[in-house]
């Protein structure tokens, strides 16, 4: 096949909605872009089992912390099922965890922000997780196989995350004056972040256009944001949750609610490694690493003295 | 940076589930045939979806290649009269 | 002491041995070695977890006071926790956490496997659930103690610093006060005596086939069925049981 018949062949495919899978020949740009976004999606979910690991050990009940705990590995089979995925375009997993340490490899910033009291956990698995889910609904339908796949598997184990959070956030409404400002304090905390986590407006996002035409990206990021507000706001109002929003109003035209601006300058700051919490978030995951080096030396190395003894047995 | 070289060998994995054939699930990293069985069972089995694991590793699978996709699959194509759609049966004619 | 009495201690035992030492295993997450084994560590964690759930609100069940099993884990002192000594040690390394599970391990598989015939139902049937659970334990950290004891030179000395450091807890396991005299009796315990031979030839085969001589120590430590422990245990359930301790009377 000549070059032009590849790509012919290529578009074909995603004109139909069909599958690319690895082994096809697609644009050096497409192979880039999947790439990217799904090794920032793997980083993400393994970065995201810090700000949940620091309540693991706290947790207030035996059933809370089970719930956790089984959440948490959640993440990280996430994790493992989009490194998998990735592997599949030909970079190897220890290169993606030294892109991920130079700074070379970015995951989402909502992690970068601290978990300060319980309920952070509750709003975690409310908004966090509830933004992710929106997001990753969508993604089952992406036009690269292994990508597609991992989100059908990863949305069907979700589904309980968010419920949790939100369940969390329900009886803290229901609790002690503590517990109630602990909820509200998180979901001041916690609201603007999650909105950002569906990236810039779709007019200032050159990315969102070019991964649209490959059906990498299945809906816009403000298509998808007005999902998630629309449903969430009404969530908050039923527990008796405020929403940290002055110029929030209901358009009875449109039906949807209308939020004020968000603040993206607070969103670039902690991109830039600005949050309070990007230094420990990195620096933990390299500290790990690390310190596990001398248990992968050491599984190899019994592998290896294995491998000759039946070989030359 | 320190971490170059101590990537663990890629083990494609398979489960079966109640009397369905084995299915492709995904992939793990591990040292050992044992550790990969309990790495599979740790990571897709966590919701009991599992009664047998295979695990192959990733380097001995051999695949046909996208080139070959016309010589191996096209073919099959037009013998239509492997399907049982294909044959016209005798108006009255039940349970066949 | 009454036999009601004597049975809501020994749950509380089980329980608090699983509470405690899940609690350690869950310090490890998202500092595995490897991503796969920080999934593995949790759901071993979780199989503890939902253990010592059973045996708290077995405990609960038979208390004469309206306790429920998260007052039992949350709102007891560490001179009321009858946890052995081992499973509170801090975790070390990877080889001296997988070291201390598979002593631990190879210990609640020969305990859960006597209690099966035990006279009350309810033991019987929770050790048939937690034998499945520990078997699994001890296969995965036996295998990592092979690995480690054949692997790396450095690998293999921290597997002999991990069993010197451990194995002075290992006495405390097969100790039995009023509460296994009264138990046994009746047939509901079984004496740990008979099981530390068990333990031991288990075990045994595994460092035998990892290199690993067992440390010829005589300062045994005991006390923990007595509610004597380490300081270890009193920082533990400090994290463990702030949000209950902080907020008294809260639900959550």
């Amino acid at each position: 096949m000549t070059e032009e018949e590849k790509l012919i062949r290529f578009n074909s495919l995603i004109e139909q909605d069909e599958k690319i899978e690895p082994k096809d020949w697609m644009p050096e740009a497409y192979r880039k872009t999947v790439l990217r976004q799904m090794t920032q999606h793997a980083h993400s979910e393994v970065i995201g089992m810090q700000p949940e690991g620091n309540w693991v050990l706290r947790a207030p009940t035996l059933r809370a912390k089970k719930i956790l705990l089984a959440k948490i590995q959640d993440e990280g089979g996430h994790g493992l099922y989009l490194y998998s995925a990735a592997e599949t375009l030909g970079m190897d997993r220890s290169t993606m965890i030294q892109q991920l340490h130079e700074g070379k490899a970015k995951y989402s910033h909502i992690f970068n922000y601290p978990t300060l009291n319980w309920a952070d956990i509750g709003a975690i698995g409310w908004l966090v997780d509830g933004a992710a889910i929106v997001n990753q609904v969508s993604l089952q339908r992406t036009s690269y196989g292994p990508y597609a796949r991992a989100m059908v598997r990863i949305c069907k184990e979700e589904s309980f995350h968010q419920r949790q959070g939100y369940e969390i956030m329900a009886h803290m409404m229901e609790g002690t004056k503590a517990q109630r400002e602990m909820a509200q304090d998180a979901m001041n905390r916690w609201w603007w972040p999650s909105l950002m986590m569906f990236g810039p407006s779709d007019k200032d996002s050159w990315h969102t256009q070019e991964s649209m035409h490959w059906k990498i990206k299945r809906s816009s990021n403000d298509d998808l944001r007005q999902k998630f507000i629309d449903k969430t706001v009404d969530q908050a109002y039923v527990i008796g949750l405020t929403v940290p929003d002055k110029d929030l109003k209901f358009n009875e035209a449109t039906s949807h609610w209308e939020i004020g601006a968000i603040n993206w300058d607070e969103f670039w700051n902690v991109v830039k490694g600005n949050g309070l919490c990007n230094h420990k978030r990195i620096s933990h995951h390299i500290q790990f690493h690390n310190l596990g080096k001398w248990v992968r030396e050491a599984i190899m190395a019994y592998a290896e003295k294995n491998n000759q003894l039946q070989t030359s047995n | 940076m320190e971490n170059n070289n101590d990537q663990l060998p890629l083990w494609e994995v398979f489960i079966q589930k109640g009397g369905s054939p084995f299915k492709h699930e995904g992939s793990i990293h591990a040292s050992d045939k044992n550790m990969a069985l309990q790495n599979a069972r740790d990571i897709y089995t966590r919701r009991g979806e599992g009664r047998l694991i295979w695990v192959v590793p990733s380097n001995a699978i051999a695949s046909t290649s996208v080139e070959d996709e016309a010589e191996f699959f096209d073919p099959s194509d037009d013998k239509i009269y492997r399907h049982p759609t294909f044959y016209k049966m005798p108006e009255g004619a039940k349970n066949i | 002491m009454t036999t009601n009495e004597a049975l809501f201690n020994f749950s509380l035992r089980i329980a608090d041995d699983n509470l405690v030492l899940a609690q350690r295993l869950a310090e490890w997450c998202s500092r595995g070695p490897i991503l796969e084994e920080d999934l593995a560590i949790t759901n071993i964690s979780l199989d503890l977890l939902g253990e010592a759930e059973d045996f708290y609100e077995y405990a609960a069940s038979l208390g004469d006071e309206k306790k429920s099993a998260d007052d039992l884990a949350f709102l007891r002192s560490e001179r009321e926790y009858f946890n052995h000594l081992l499973v509170e040690q801090p975790n070390g390394d990877f080889a001296c956490t997988m070291m201390k599970q598979m002593l631990y391990a190879g210990y609640a598989k020969h305990f859960y496997e006597a209690l099966l015939n035990s006279k009350d139902e309810t033991l019987g049937a929770l050790a048939n659930k937690g034998l499945k659970e520990v078997k699994y334990h001890f296969r995965h950290s036996s295998e990592w103690i092979i690995r480690f004891g054949k692997g790396t030179e450095e690998s293999q000395l921290k597997c002999n610093k991990a069993i010197e450091e451990l194995w002075r807890f290992t006495d405390d396991l097969f100790e039995m006060n009023a509460t296994d005299k009264i138990l046994m009796t009746q047939g509901i315990s079984c004496s740990l005596m008979e099981i530390h031979p068990l333990w031991k030839a288990e075990i045994s085969h595994v460092l035998d086939e990892a290199g690993i001589a067992i440390p010829e120590v005589n300062n045994a430590i005991k006390g923990g069925i007595n509610g004597l422990h380490t300081e270890h245990l009193g920082q533990l359930l400090c994290e463990m049981q702030y949000l209950q301790r902080a907020h008294p009377g809260a639900k959550w």
